[in-house]
């Protein structure tokens, strides 16, 4: 009994400590989250003596308190996701893309975009690897625009400096864009400008170990996805927010609405082209988006900035020249910029 | 004397699986040799659809992310 007790014991023991210690970092999460507030306020009223009236004081004190609350956020929701992506992987997600017909595969294919781990330098293997399984070129585009560009981050960031509506509203209009974009580029009939190669190719089913994981392996892949990804990732949010900060104590209340605001009609499609040819991840660029916004630049514009600079990157598109001939390229490009551009303007006029 | 490929057209993943993977095998005292391949025609080879991947002695052992440490030294040894 006691030597069975030992050996079995040991994967066991570990699971349980695993438990106990994340309910343990959970317990600490709620609570630093909960006295985030105070202890912000303490810092920088009581213990740095600062004034908010001040433009230093209130560039500060926005700062003391994003900074850990948007941080505290990120990591919560990394971890969530990474849990979550344990049970995706992009050979599962092209075994039920495949044979779906276009309207339901795109609005599947841009669902699973969100969940399924991928890196956009898998972006080619990936094209070809769903196109060979009969995965409609349409559908396979809603899922290559969904995926880099509702990413948890993204949503974790706006969650935290806009509220939860903001970060919905990004939500559902990028994969409205990805369904959208991916079946109009389908409607197109433009599958003779992919290079005819890649049908040649057969990939089989893919070959991905054959995992089935247990609960401590998960929550231990969400762990993996928050040292990987908010390691390297934080510096680029302080830094962002740090940016936020001086526009918010600096920077004249109304300066962005001449440029940026709603009364100005060429403000969104200025936006977009701005962004495109930016590249940058999700964690730099929302801070500071989040005080443009402050300063009376337009939701539905400021959305759209940031969709296209997430959405439509350079190396990616790079990238995909391997498989896509320049027409298709061309095609993809205009038609997320215009469907973009839509969403900004949309949302300039509801809100 | 393990033979270890790490397949990716060189994003930053690409790279940390691959130093990752170096350490491993050196912290494990293998005898190895470790190799990046950015053909994509090898990557196609292996039938692999989501970079980065780990391949060993000709298996595919892990592939569309990056394991811990620890998880690649299980698969190595």
């Amino acid at each position: 009994m006691t030597e069975l007790a030992t050996t079995a014991a040991l994967p066991k023991a570990r699971a349980v400590r695993l438990g106990r210690w994340l309910s343990l970092a959970l317990a600490a999460w709620m609570v630093a989250y909960a006295f985030l507030d105070r202890l912000s306020t303490w810092l920088s009223r009581d213990l740095l003596h600062l004034s908010p009236a001040t433009r230093f004081g209130s560039a500060v004190t926005f700062f003391v308190y994003e900074a850990p609350k948007v941080l505290l956020l990120l990591t919560l929701v990394v971890f969530g996701v990474g849990v979550v992506r344990s049970f995706f992987t992009p050979e599962k997600t092209r075994a039920i893309l495949a044979g779906k017909t276009e309207s339901l595969g795109n609005v599947l294919a841009a669902a699973l975009g969100i969940v399924t781990p991928f890196c956009s330098c898998s972006a080619v293997p990936l094209f070809i690897g769903f196109l060979t399984a009969g995965i409609p070129l349409g559908v396979t585009f809603s899922f290559l625009i969904s995926a880099p560009m509702v990413n948890e981050v993204a949503l974790a960031l706006l969650f935290g400096l806009f509220g939860w509506k903001v970060a919905a509203l990004y939500l559902g209009t990028g994969l409205m864009v990805a369904i959208v974009a991916g079946w109009v580029i389908g409607r197109l009939r433009l599958e003779r400008h992919v290079e005819p190669w890649v049908f040649g190719t057969d990939l089989g089913g893919g070959t991905a170990p054959d995992e089935r994981l247990t609960w401590e392996e998960r929550l231990r892949r969400g762990l993996e996805a928050v040292r990987d990804i908010v390691g390297k990732v934080w510096p680029y949010v302080v830094a962002g927010i740090a940016v936020g900060a001086g526009i918010h104590g600096w920077v004249p209340e109304n300066f962005m609405a001449s440029i940026m605001g709603k009364g100005v009609w060429w403000s969104v499609p200025l936006a977009v082209l701005i962004g495109v040819p930016m590249y940058s991840n999700a964690a730099g660029i929302i801070p500071v988006v989040h005080a443009l916004l402050e300063k009376g630049a337009a939701l539905g514009t400021v959305l759209a900035f940031m969709m296209a600079v997430i959405a439509l990157s350079l190396p990616e598109t790079i990238i995909l020249r391997k498989v896509l001939r320049p027409v298709l390229i061309a095609a993809f490009l205009g038609v997320v910029t215009a469907g973009i551009i839509v969403v900004g303007y949309l949302f300039n006029w509801l809100v | 004397m393990r033979r270890i490929e790490v397949l990716g057209p060189g994003c930053a993943n690409c790279r940390m699986l691959y130093e990752r993977a170096r350490l491993a095998a050196k912290q494990l005292g293998l005898e190895f040799e470790i190799e990046r391949i950015t053909d994509l025609g090898v990557i196609l080879g292996y039938r692999v659809m989501s970079t980065p991947a780990l391949v060993v002695d000709g298996v595919v052992k892990a592939s569309g992310r990056v394991p811990s440490l620890s998880q690649l030294k299980e698969l190595l040894a």
